[in-house]
């Protein structure tokens, strides 16, 4: 296509969708977000890519957060699609109301996505959201992790990784940021509820969330995508860095990327070019006092124990055969 | 106004017994209103259960304190508890009870029948309450036997109605007959 | 046609003939049979085009019928007592977002200590939600007043709460007048929404408003809640042509014209006063009863003009402020404070005790009035309680 070059597109074959003219830019520009923000690159890329895929039919419920407090104040807001912001804790039981109330009005081809941060997610959303895995409900959730509460100033959440600073788990001498062995995984919750589609994805591969969503949006019954969403405010890095943050973290084995098929892993992207988690730990501020003077080499352990766990468990690690 | 409380125990049907009550006297187009005593009953808690009878419309919706008539569908509960109390002067009292049952009433009618053995004979399950209605129509004469087996119509089916229909025929018949010789 | 039915069987039946599309349940005593017969109603495909969602919380049940109402849908569910407490973050939700639900709510206390029974705690917790709330006084009155909720709520577009007293009238077998389908239909229109969510006009429902608008954002809802008032009066006009029964509009007064004394109160206790008072009355008494119908909004300009005929006002009343006293009451002595009317308060029936004639009647007969009396109290039970406390002051102060 002669346009391609006009626009700058790379060859169709592996130009994302975000990279594309015929984007619909569902989340436009103008809102209110932070510099550097991970879930307003995230929102933007998994709605248009739902967007896409679902030929344009598609409706988004929103629950409170940073995404919902930065994309609309009245009478302006960004959204390009059917929007419903209710609460905090119950976007996946509205979005169930919308899928119910589409379904009696016989048009099951338009698509339900609720999305919501963290904390809307696996915390006081967690019961909507497991009522609607249990139910089946034809919608996709879509949480978007910077694994911690950002829209009321970072206070520690469900997703929070252990030992990380956060204004409600700030390092003092007997504590090292959030306590060791919290933080649940809300993947694996969902996967529990054996729904046909659950997926991790991040801002630090656009091509593999988009097709994760892509994929999500047009399967029938409850599905969930966990997007992996730097925030430089929050995690206390340069607003330039939040792709590198992400794709850091993919790399540690620390955020891995996964599919899974009625609770049961199906898929899972290999490490490229493994890392450290040193090397993802020390560009943020939140973990600052791991490396201080200071410092104890168990407080990493702790992490470098998840990441390990984590490659061993998704099958990260490359095999012979690549 | 014609005043029914029902005592039983959870599981007997006595908040079934009063809707068929209340069912039995709309077809006769009175006015009626059922209620049970209202709780989180289990069963073999005791259960109390009302039932109104007028010609006109009921407004009233205190408990009934003091019943034309009182049923008993199990008779383990005059033991511990004040279930004829309030019964008017020309009341009746009907108990579950194969044998007569001591009482220091006054100027009410009391019976006694085994509804709970007429039930395992006839329906094959210990269920008193439809039984006791068809008896409760021939000794107080308020409602009729056709209404009674109507409502019973109207609440269960099939094979179930078909057998309590049968057995509280049987118990209407046998008051009649005891209460025309006499006996209690 | 007629039918000896219980009261949520009744609600159940009436919701269906409106046709709702989706409905949506988490049980709660008392309101269970309600949903059950609903349910009942959809699975046996009497009412085939209706999605009935059980599910996980109140919290849902309220946030599901939001999500399909926004969609376009007419959505109802059901709740009571803590149920109510548990959505009522939904239940703000909902009327800020002026989206026309119906719910039932079957009226019971709030723990603790937890009880089950009837009282109005649960309402009077919603009453200032932004919900219209209407109160029934029979099954009757709560059919009929969830057909005329429909239509109230879609002609305003703000939610409805039907309030039914709980077992009293929920668990009660009355007879009660089911109209016909097609009698409904003549009565409700199906339902157009004004603002829905449709992917042919995407819009943003639900946007932050920030203090530049906000005050005049809720002074419109206020606005809206008084015109709401003529819209109740004017459905329950049209429902009494229809159907020949005066169960909705604001107030429903009973021997007022020349009442000296005007019991008001919420709910099914009316029928107990009413004959109460036609006893008295026979006697030479001069009492009048008013049940309002439309608690929400609250029909001051009405109530006041009715009441303001009579010597002394008598508030029957289900619920209270803890530390104050009578809710109803202090809403009724506001707008009578400039006549020379003067207020009492009963709080009576809390948490299931029963209200009996002789109860009332003792009251009504009294020389003197207290300003407030908690009927029926045990005294003894509070000595006690007295007791325990002074003695244990007693050991503090050693």
């Amino acid at each position: 296509m002669s346009s391609s070059t006009l626009s700058g597109e790379s060859s169709k074959k592996n130009s994302t969708i975000q990279s594309r003219r015929s984007r619909n830019n569902s989340l436009t520009s103008g809102h209110r977000a932070c510099q550097g923000c991970g879930e307003a690159l995230g929102a933007r890329c998994a709605i248009d890519a739902a967007y896409h895929a679902a030929a344009g039919k598609i409706t988004v419920v929103n629950a409170t957060g940073c995404l919902e407090v930065f994309s609309c104040s009245f009478p302006e807001n960004a959204w390009n699609v059917p929007w419903l912001h209710s609460l905090f804790g119950n976007a996946a039981a509205v979005a169930t109301g919308v899928a119910a109330a589409l379904h009696s009005q016989g048009k099951e081809d338009v698509r339900v996505i609720a999305q919501g941060g963290d904390g809307a997610t696996g915390d006081i959303g967690m019961g909507c959201l497991s009522g609607m895995f249990d139910r089946n409900d034809d919608v996709l959730y879509i949480c978007y992790d910077n694994q911690a509460y950002m829209n009321t100033g970072v206070q520690r959440s469900g997703t929070t990784p252990p030992l990380a600073r956060t204004a409600t788990t700030v390092p003092h001498k007997n504590y090292a940021g959030s306590d060791p062995q919290t933080g649940k995984n809300v993947a694996q919750i969902a996967m529990a509820h054996e729904i046909p589609y659950v997926a991790t994805a991040s801002i630090g591969n656009i091509q593999d969330l988009e097709k994760k969503v892509s994929k999500a949006i047009n399967i029938r019954g409850s599905k969930y995508v966990h997007v992996h969403v730097p925030c430089p405010l929050g995690w206390g890095y340069d607003t330039a860095e939040t792709i590198k943050i992400a794709r850091l973290a993919i790399q540690c084995g620390l955020f891995p990327l996964f599919e899974a098929e009625y609770g049961k892993l199906a898929r899972s992207t290999a490490i490229e070019d493994p890392i450290s988690i040193e090397d993802y730990l020390k560009p943020q501020k939140r973990f600052a006092h791991l490396f201080g003077k200071n410092a104890s080499s168990e407080s990493l352990d702790i992490l470098r124990k998840i990441a390990n766990s984590n490659i061993e468990k998704y099958r990260l690690g490359k095999t012979a055969d690549d | 106004m014609f005043q029914v409380r029902i005592h039983g125990r959870g599981g007997q049907g006595v908040v079934s017994a009063a809707e068929m009550l209340s069912v039995a006297a709309f077809l006769e187009k009175k006015f009626a209103q059922a209620f049970p005593s209202f709780g989180s009953e289990r069963m073999g808690a005791p259960v109390t259960a009302f039932c109104r009878i007028s010609d006109k419309e009921i407004r009233l919706r205190e408990p009934i304190l003091e019943p034309t008539a009182v049923i008993i569908q199990d008779r383990s509960i005059i033991e511990f508890s004040d279930a004829f109390q309030g019964v008017i002067n020309g009341g009746f009292v009907l108990i579950n009870s194969p044998v007569d049952v001591q009482n220091d009433l006054k100027n009410v009618t009391v019976k006694c029948i085994d509804a709970t053995g007429i039930a395992l004979e006839h329906i094959g399950r210990p269920i008193p309450n439809a039984i006791l209605l068809g008896s409760f129509a021939a000794l107080t004469r308020n409602i009729g036997i056709d209404s009674v087996i109507e409502a019973i119509k109207a609440k269960f089916a099939g094979p179930v109605a078909e057998k309590n229909i049968a057995a509280a025929r049987i118990a209407y018949d046998k008051t009649v007959e005891e209460i025309q010789c006499g006996t209690s | 046609m007629r039918y000896q039915l219980e009261g949520s069987q009744a609600i159940a039946k009436a919701v269906a003939l409106c046709r709702p599309k989706v409905v949506c349940a988490y049980p709660i005593t008392p309101q269970t049979h309600v949903v059950e017969g609903i349910g009942e109603v959809v699975r046996s495909g009497e009412l085939s085009d209706c999605k009935f969602i059980n599910v996980e919380s109140e919290m849902a049940a309220l946030s599901v019928a939001i999500g399909s109402q926004a969609t376009g849908v007419r959505s109802y569910t059901a709740t009571s007592s803590q149920g109510l407490l548990y959505m009522m973050e939904a239940v703000y939700n909902a009327s800020g977002l002026e989206l026309p639900i119906v719910m039932t709510l079957g009226n019971r206390a709030i723990g603790s200590p937890i009880n089950i029974w009837n009282d109005h705690s649960d309402a009077m917790a919603g009453r200032d939600s932004g919900w219209i709330m209407l109160f029934a006084e029979t099954n009757q009155e709560a059919l009929d007043l969830h057909i005329q909720a429909f239509k109230i709520a879609e002609k305003i577009g703000l939610p409805v709460m039907v309030c039914v007293d709980g077992f009293i009238l929920t668990h009660a077998y009355e007879p009660v007048d089911i109209p016909s389908q097609k009698e409904v239909d003549a009565f409700l229109p199906s339902y157009v929404p004004t603002v829905s969510l449709d992917i042919h006009k995407p819009l943003a429902i639900g946007t932050m408003v920030s203090p530049e608008y906000f005050m005049e954002v809720r002074y419109l809802a206020h606005q809206k809640q008084i015109d709401a008032l003529q819209v109740i009066c004017c459905i329950g006009e049209e429902f009494k042509k229809q159907f020949g029964r005066n169960s909705g509009g604001l107030l429903s007064e009973y021997k007022t014209e020349d009442a000296e004394v005007i019991v008001v109160t919420l709910g099914s206790i009316a029928g107990t006063i009413k004959d109460v008072i036609d006893d008295l009355n026979s006697r030479g008494k001069k009492f009048g009863v008013i049940s309002i119908v439309s608690y929400r909004p609250f029909p001051a300009d009405a109530l006041k003009d009715s009441l303001k005929r009579a010597k002394m006002v008598i508030v029957v009343e289900k619920a209270f402020a803890v530390g104050i006293g009578g809710i109803l009451s202090h809403e009724i002595e506001l707008i009578m404070k400039d006549t020379e009317v003067e207020v009492f308060s009963i709080i009576a029936g809390l948490g299931g005790r029963s209200i009996t004639k002789p109860m009332l009647q003792e009251y009504f007969l009294r020389k003197k009035y207290e300003k407030a009396t908690f009927l029926g109290l045990k005294k003894k039970i509070i000595a006690d309680k007295y007791e325990v406390r002074s003695c244990s002051n007693q050991e503090g102060s050693v």
